[in-house]
């Protein structure tokens, strides 16, 4: 028997190059063995053991930063700067999303240290996503980050509403692996079958499909796997006609978990759909275009249109997630033409990122016995009771909204050169007239928070805004000051958008 | 500026801005009053420096001095923090640091609420405000608009008087899309010009080489001026001025309709007509038509029907920018030199306006002018300067608004008679609107309801911390008004170097 096939594999397998997953891996079995050893009364303090580790990777993470471009594992996995960004993007997310379970979790009767262990696991996978070539890898990684999804959305079990958006996401979730792995079986099958031009028995890398599709443009089963795959994809970044679930599903999960499905988990979503659209779909622009530009103008217009007349903030936050993606399809359709949208889109995702969190850290705080039952009306006079969660709601929302200096008013600016570099002018109207519908309802909860002196705050909601404990304030303070020096000074930022 | 220890113009936008970040990081109240006279004093005396010292200094490149570039980290896409003057601008800086510092004096007067934040979001308005005229790079000039704009909408909101929560919303809604349109345009040109920067030479160097196709600068001019007519407040995207002024607090809307308004003026004679020529030519004569027929006759007839003395000003300062419209569609070096002379008189003599409005409501408890009348005796003073501030904004000859519609009529005449006539029937409109409401406010008989709340609290005449704020603004209404070339030069000097194509054509 011949091993040099297995010998050559196995040297393939650069392990220490994923370090960070297998870190973020660790720490989350490391986690469960600490709950089993020792006493309850220590208990309590696995969460902050786990942000500190998380900090420390992190901080291993930006010091190690690699800017080189190489395969590894035999080409499943591709180490690339935007890969190591995004890897720094899914460590701060589950950083934030431990910092709000914390807040959040105590109180309502479920375990806590697996919430931490399952947030761990979820975001090394979504690390591994980001990072994958090759179909098969790329699925499994997605299935380890919906899987957790699943069980994180459901946590708070004991409320109907949260039931209910577990089993909406479980069944939705389960529709869009099924077409994206119908989608890749189709490609799979395309790419291989002899007879056809350029085929090729690697049509689960990226590279070898992408060969095959160079050959053949127009093969109309290549075309239908296509579409396929962008349904898929569509599902998880929430955008228009699969949207459905959003609302229900970000209202009814513990708020900690919505901020990681509206952050990290739509992020994954949109770099793979950018790898795919600029490195393996190029040949069929002609198909992928058009789907683009019409889903980005319907996503726009749905998530503000729907938002617009939202009473309760998570599912307002919701709909405006969907618009915000739809905002950076805008950017994603402009990107096989204009080099710079990747950066557009990249930086548009760490503006989005910290603006979420900052807002989801506020409803965090404020949330009631009931998580789901988060409503306009409880922020009414929250600036005179708490004018430093009105600040760093109000820079949030800002940010969101597009309103300058904040950081989120750049991100905007970048797609809309992007767009209108790649010529896309319609698109650029509907924009327009969205941004203008946002801010309607944007402000209508910073109107809330401000200018309502009539309605005074509610006794339940007052108690409240003095929780949360130092450590989120921390946070939140340093989210605030984020979007707003972003907005003045993009510093290595501004180099990766301009690149 | 290379022999000045610090550029001037970064001190102008700079003083402010430290001053908030300072009240936002919790200096206490007593120092911070103080300081603030020194943050709104610097802008205004930078102005008035630059000012004096414009005609002497080196103009580097079309025209403009004072020229500083500051990087901010987006160097790859064309965008740097650079500043300087020209002829166009100057005019401009002048006057933002003039109201600025008449606003921030009446502020630091008032016995507004949470003094602190108002001072804050002031200072970050009239940081806002230096900045954006000083700016050479039109993303910083988008940019510092936008800084100023977004405290105005949080003032109205918080301190604004009747119905703010509404006005403040309509304001936001209204001035977010104009703001958005202009965006698209000044993106649209970045992107057509080629230049691959924001910095307006560049551009200009760029379509002087290349101009843009005549379908192009049509569609381009069509958004800028929708945009920005939206933030002028052009007829028919007008209906947020009066609102939002009739609520928002006296500082923010001295600031805001003085100054802020003349950002979309400004960009439509700085970028949109030398850059997009043919564009104006497509466009001119709608834009002639909807500010005669109206900015000027509908929106004049309304303001005469106002009896909410603020809501009137604010009417006719949407009426008033009709005016620079019918100068912008003419297009000849009189035309846009009138507007440029008129954004100037017509900042300072509304902002006035609204000062001595504010100080009348304290005396009479209402803004109705129904309610008012015989203010005179009590305060002779007070009388005496809305008279002024009412001549002025009528344009009576020796104050400046006189040279900025003069210039306007006489080069109309040459565009369309008929117009002509229009727009001068407004000036009939406005000065019986100014004088009609001056007499209900001052003279006549005290009415009931006025002499119950006088018998309350007894009327005072005008402070001196009102009156300084005033008289500053009046003292440049009339220093301008009589020696108008100490701006015209500079104006005439920028304006003749946008393309002949449009200037010569009439």
């Amino acid at each position: 028997m011949d091993f040099t096939v297995l010998r050559d594999l196995a040297a393939g397998n650069t392990w220490w190059a994923i370090w960070p997953e297998l870190g973020l891996g660790f720490l989350a079995l490391f986690l469960l063995v600490l709950e089993t050893v020792l006493p309850k009364s220590a208990h309590g303090k696995i969460p902050a053991i786990s942000i500190a580790a998380q900090l420390g990777i992190l901080a291993a993470l930006l010091a190690n930063f690699d800017r080189s471009h190489h395969e590894i594992f035999n080409g499943l996995l591709m180490q690339s700067p935007q890969g190591e960004l995004m890897r720094v993007f899914f460590i701060v997310s589950s950083i934030l999303v431990s910092v709000l379970g914390r807040v959040s979790l105590p109180g309502r009767g479920v375990p806590r240290v697996e919430f931490h262990h399952i947030v761990l696991v979820v975001a090394a996978a979504m690390m591994l996503l980001v990072q994958s070539r090759n179909f098969v890898m790329l699925f499994v990684a997605l299935e380890t980050v919906t899987v957790g999804l699943y069980i994180l959305v459901s946590y708070y079990r004991s409320n109907p509403k949260t039931l209910e958006a577990g089993l909406k996401y479980l069944v939705m979730g389960a529709l869009s692996s099924a077409l994206l792995l119908f989608g890749i079986v189709l490609l799979y099958g395309v790419a291989g079958s002899a007879g056809l031009a350029g085929r090729t028995p690697a049509g689960m890398y990226f590279v070898g499909l992408a060969g095959f599709l160079e050959a053949n443009p127009h093969n109309f089963m290549a075309a239908a796997g296509i579409v396929l795959v962008l349904s898929g994809i569509a599902f998880k970044i929430g955008a228009f006609p699969f949207q459905v679930w959003v609302p229900d599903v970000y209202q009814g999960a513990p708020t900690p978990v919505t901020a990681f499905l509206a952050v990290a988990s739509k992020a994954a979503g949109f770099v793979v759909l950018l790898v795919l659209v600029t490195q393996v779909f190029t040949p069929y622009d002609w198909l992928v275009g058009p789907v683009l530009v019409f889903m980005s103008a319907a996503t726009m217009l749905f998530g503000n249109l729907a938002a617009l007349k939202q009473n309760n903030v998570k599912r307002l936050i919701g709909l405006s997630g969907v618009s915000h993606a739809g905002f950076i399809l805008l950017a994603v359709a402009s990107a096989s033409q204009v080099p710079s949208a990747v950066g557009a889109v990249y930086f548009y995702l760490i503006v989005y990122l910290i603006a979420s969190f900052a807002v989801f850290g506020v409803m965090t705080i404020l949330a009631g016995p009931d998580d789901a039952q988060q409503d306009l009306s409880d922020y009414s006079g929250l600036a005179k009771k708490s004018p430093f969660l009105a600040g760093v709601l109000g820079c949030g929302l800002g940010s969101l909204a597009g309103i300058p200096p904040l950081a989120g008013f750049m991100g905007k600016l970048f797609v809309f050169i992007a767009a209108f570099k790649a010529g896309h002018y319609g698109l650029l109207a509907v924009a327009v007239v969205c941004v203008a519908i946002s801010i309607y309802y944007y402000f209508g909860w910073i109107r809330s928070a401000y200018f309502s002196d009539e309605a005074a705050i509610s006794p339940a909601i007052e108690s409240r805004v003095a929780g949360g404990g130092t450590l989120v304030r921390v946070t939140l303070a340093v989210l605030a000051a984020a979007s707003v020096i972003l907005g003045f000074y993009q510093g290595p930022l501004g180099h990766l958008i301009s690149r | 500026m290379s022999n000045l220890p610090l550029d001037p113009l970064l001190l102008s936008v700079a003083a402010p801005l430290t001053l908030a970040v300072l009240i936002a990081v919790g200096l206490p109240k007593k120092i911070v009053v103080k300081l603030a006279y020194a943050a709104f004093a610097i802008p205004a005396l930078v102005a008035v420096y630059l000012w004096s010292a414009f005609a002497c200094a080196a103009k580097e490149s079309h025209g403009y001095a004072f020229l500083t570039e500051y990087s901010t980290g987006l160097g790859g896409l064309g965008i740097s923090l650079k500043l300087g003057l020209n002829g166009i601008s100057l005019p401009l800086f002048v006057l933002a640091g003039v109201v600025g510092l008449a606003a921030g004096l009446y502020a630091l007067q008032s016995t507004a609420e949470r003094m602190k934040t108002y001072l804050l979001l002031l200072l970050v308005m009239q940081a806002g405000l230096m900045g954006t005229f000083a700016s050479v790079d039109i993303f910083f000039y988008y940019f510092f608009h936008e800084l100023a704009l977004i405290p105005t909408f949080i003032m109205v909101g918080i301190w604004g008087g009747r119905d703010r929560s509404h006005a403040a919303m309509m304001m936001t809604i209204y001035l977010t899309v104009g703001a958005m349109l202009s965006l698209l345009g000044l993106v649209a040109i970045y992107a057509k010009s080629g230049a691959g920067s924001f910095d307006l030479l560049a551009i200009r160097d760029a379509l002087s080489a290349h101009p843009l196709g005549e379908v192009t600068q049509k569609h381009i001019f069509g958004i800028l001026l929708f945009g920005f007519g939206i933030l002028v407040s052009l007829w028919p995207f007008h209906s947020w001025a009066p609102l939002g002024y009739g609520a928002a607090p006296s500082s923010a809307a001295m600031l805001h309709a003085g100054v802020l308004k003349k950002f979309g003026l400004y960009g439509l004679v700085q970028i949109a007509l030398p850059l997009l020529p043919l564009g104006l030519l497509q466009w001119n004569h709608s834009m002639a038509a909807l500010a005669a027929v109206g900015n000027v006759v509908v929106i004049g007839l309304v303001t005469m029907a106002q009896r909410d003395l603020k809501q009137m000003i604010g009417f006719s300062s949407v009426m008033h920018m009709g005016y620079a419209f019918l100068g912008l569609a003419v297009g000849s070096l009189l035309g846009v030199g009138g507007v440029v002379m008129l954004m100037v008189a017509h900042g300072l003599s509304v902002a006035l306006l609204f000062l001595l409005s504010t100080s009348i409501h304290q005396r009479t408890n209402t803004f109705d002018m129904h309610q008012m009348g015989g203010l005179a005796q009590k305060a002779p003073v007070l009388a005496a300067l809305f008279v002024t501030a009412t001549f002025a904004s009528v344009g009576l000859p020796g104050f400046a608004n006189f040279w900025g519609e003069l210039p306007i009529f006489v080069s109309l005449w040459g565009f369309s008679h008929c117009l002509t006539l229009v727009a001068l029937s407004g000036t009939v409109v406005s000065a019986v609107y100014g004088l009609r409401a001056a007499a209900r406010v001052f003279f006549g008989p005290q009415t009931e309801a006025f002499a119950r709340f006088a018998a309350s609290k007894p009327t005072v005449d005008i402070t001196w911390g009102e009156r300084i704020p005033a008289l500053i603004l009046i003292a440049a209404l009339l220093f301008v008004g009589v020696w108008p070339r100490s701006l015209s030069t500079a104006i005439d000097q920028a304006l003749a170097r946008t393309p002949p194509s449009v200037v010569a054509s009439r």
